[in-house]
């Protein structure tokens, strides 16, 4: 009796351990980019409120005000890649000696994106692990060269994409886009929470589609509420980095693929956009400390 | 948000909600339900409804979550196994439309809603936009999903198209105009109508008020209700 006792106690000692290994080998350890120093992160947790104009204009926000920076945009929304149009830019990568993918550049930004990689009428339909062998070879695949920054315009929701990037890159900070609607501000919430989760520093918040001026007449109409993502800022306890607010120019800018910050750089929307970038260094900054 | 906001129309027959956004679901908060409990009875989950008619069943995974704010943080097979368990399981009972409102993409949640409905019947998909090329162009891809998933396509609804200043009542196409239109023109599929960005719509929404019986009066009712009359005309056709 004693010695199944001892038996069964050293069994399910090393089962334990087993167990232990094989769950310690199941997450995947976070390996940094080569080349990039830091990566920053535009998520909304919500659909349409404006990530990828956002991220975009965030990366050529990032380059306008320190013309010495390099910056590197990523498209991981691999079901509705928008970077391909808004930053103007059409066709299959090359590739290197090395087998790895050129990123396309415009404005000086080199990019990557799903959309270069399939026809623009073509829809991924995938599952969730092939979307995370995707996106590791968006990131590794990729001669980004030396970056200082690489901005990731994260698809919407809280899902296979966030986890997979979360979990094998080391994100410096995380920039979650919202409107002022309770809608998105519940999602932005949960998209807030998801990156704590993961022990991704959350920067702050930006509340984009804030206001808008009717050219006519100049009233101003706060057509999705007032300073909802202010007050959702205050409640996690994050910064407010910036509001856009919302006008045709942006627009009019992104479906040319010429983004407002480098197409209009004196209007009040491409210096809303710098000020959010500049505000996104200074947390970066501060987290470092 | 494009599709929950147009889904918000209450019909004078009994409708199911099927909120399958997972990590996003709007649906309870727009309806203004709550967070009440979901029940089980011999048939399976009782839905929620909106209504004492109980006119309107809905399902979330937003009525299943401790705290409305949790984060639902799943990879694919996890939201394929509860998608499959809200079309099997819940208790719909006689239903004469059952609306599924999905995340935007292509993924696990639209593969999951397809199989599962598929031993049952779909009727169609209705695809929402709003006017600008990002947009259309995501759409775009829907459009060929539902190409290659043989599911019919009833028609296109463009949203958030011109805003009316309540102050000039000048009109501004804030995020472009016709897009939705010249999409359903290239791809051969019915245009249903366009909403306009109303803020009262926003506002109602965020409150959980039903727009429709507060605002009977205002051109984004009659829009609305002009593209659920054509979406019946072809559901009965």
């Amino acid at each position: 009796m004693t010695m199944y006792f001892i038996f069964i106690q050293v069994c399910s000692k090393s089962l334990q351990e087993r167990q232990r290994q094989h769950m310690a080998r199941g997450l995947p350890k976070q390996k940094p980019i080569a080349g990039v120093k830091e990566v920053i992160v535009v998520a909304s947790g919500k659909g349409g409120v404006g990530k990828s104009t956002t991220a975009v204009n965030l990366a050529l926000g990032l380059m306008a005000n320190d013309q010495s920076k390099s910056v590197g945009l990523l498209d991981a929304d691999v079901y509705g890649p928008s970077v391909p149009k808004l930053m103007n830019l059409k066709g299959n990568p090359e590739l290197t000696d090395k087998n790895l993918m050129r990123p396309l550049v415009n404005f000086g930004i080199p990019c990557m994106s799903m959309g270069f990689l399939v026809e623009e009428v073509a829809p991924i339909v995938w599952r969730g692990l092939m979307v995370m062998s995707a996106i590791e070879k968006l990131v590794r695949q990729v001669d980004w060269g030396n970056l200082d920054y690489l901005v990731i315009d994260m698809p919407p929701g809280t899902g296979d994409v966030q986890l997979s990037i979360t979990q094998n890159i080391p994100i410096a900070g995380a920039v979650i886009v919202s409107t002022p609607q309770d809608i998105a501000l519940l999602d932005a919430r949960r998209g807030a929470e998801m990156f704590r989760k993961v022990n991704v520093p959350v920067l702050g918040l930006v509340q984009n589609m804030s206001v808008f001026q009717c050219p006519k007449c100049n009233h101003q109409t706060h057509i999705f509420g007032l300073d909802g993502a202010k007050e959702l800022a205050q409640t996690l306890g994050v910064e407010m980095l910036g509001d856009i607010p919302l006008h045709l120019n942006i627009r009019e800018t992104s479906d040319k693929g010429q983004p407002v910050v480098v197409s209009s750089p004196d209007s009040p929307e491409a210096e809303a956009y710098r000020r959010v970038a500049a505000a996104v260094v200074r947390r970066l900054a501060e987290h470092l400390r | 948000m494009l599709h929950s906001t147009l889904l918000c129309f209450i019909l004078l027959y009994a409708v199911g909600i099927l909120d399958v956004d997972l990590c996003g679901p709007s649906i309870p908060r727009m309806l203004r339900v709550g967070k009440p409990e979901v029940h089980q009875c011999d048939a399976g989950w009782v839905p929620v409804y909106a209504d004492p008619q109980q006119q309107l069943a809905i399902m979330s995974i937003g009525f299943l979550l401790e705290d409305s704010d949790e984060a639902v943080i799943w990879r694919g097979p996890k939201k394929t196994a509860l998608i499959g368990q809200f079309v099997s399981d819940v208790a719909w009972g006689e239903l004469d439309v059952l609306l599924v409102d999905t995340p935007p993409g292509t993924s696990d949640e639209h593969l999951a809603v397809l199989e599962n409905l598929r031993k049952h019947r779909v009727d169609g998909a209705v695809l929402v936009t709003t006017p600008q090329a990002v947009s259309t162009g995501d759409v775009r891809r829907e459009i060929t999903f539902c190409k290659k998933t043989a599911v019919k396509i009833l028609g296109i609804v463009e949203n958030m198209s011109g805003f009316v200043c309540p102050h000039c009542s000048e009109c501004s196409n804030i995020f472009s105009k016709g897009g939705g239109e010249e999409l359903a023109k290239l791809t051969g599929s019915v245009f249903l109508g366009s909403v306009p960005l109303d803020p009262l719509l926003a506002a109602s929404l965020e409150e959980g008020q039903d727009f429709l019986q507060a605002f009977p009066d205002s051109s984004t009712y009659t829009a609305i209700s002009q593209i659920a009359n054509t979406l019946l005309s072809s559901l009965d056709a």
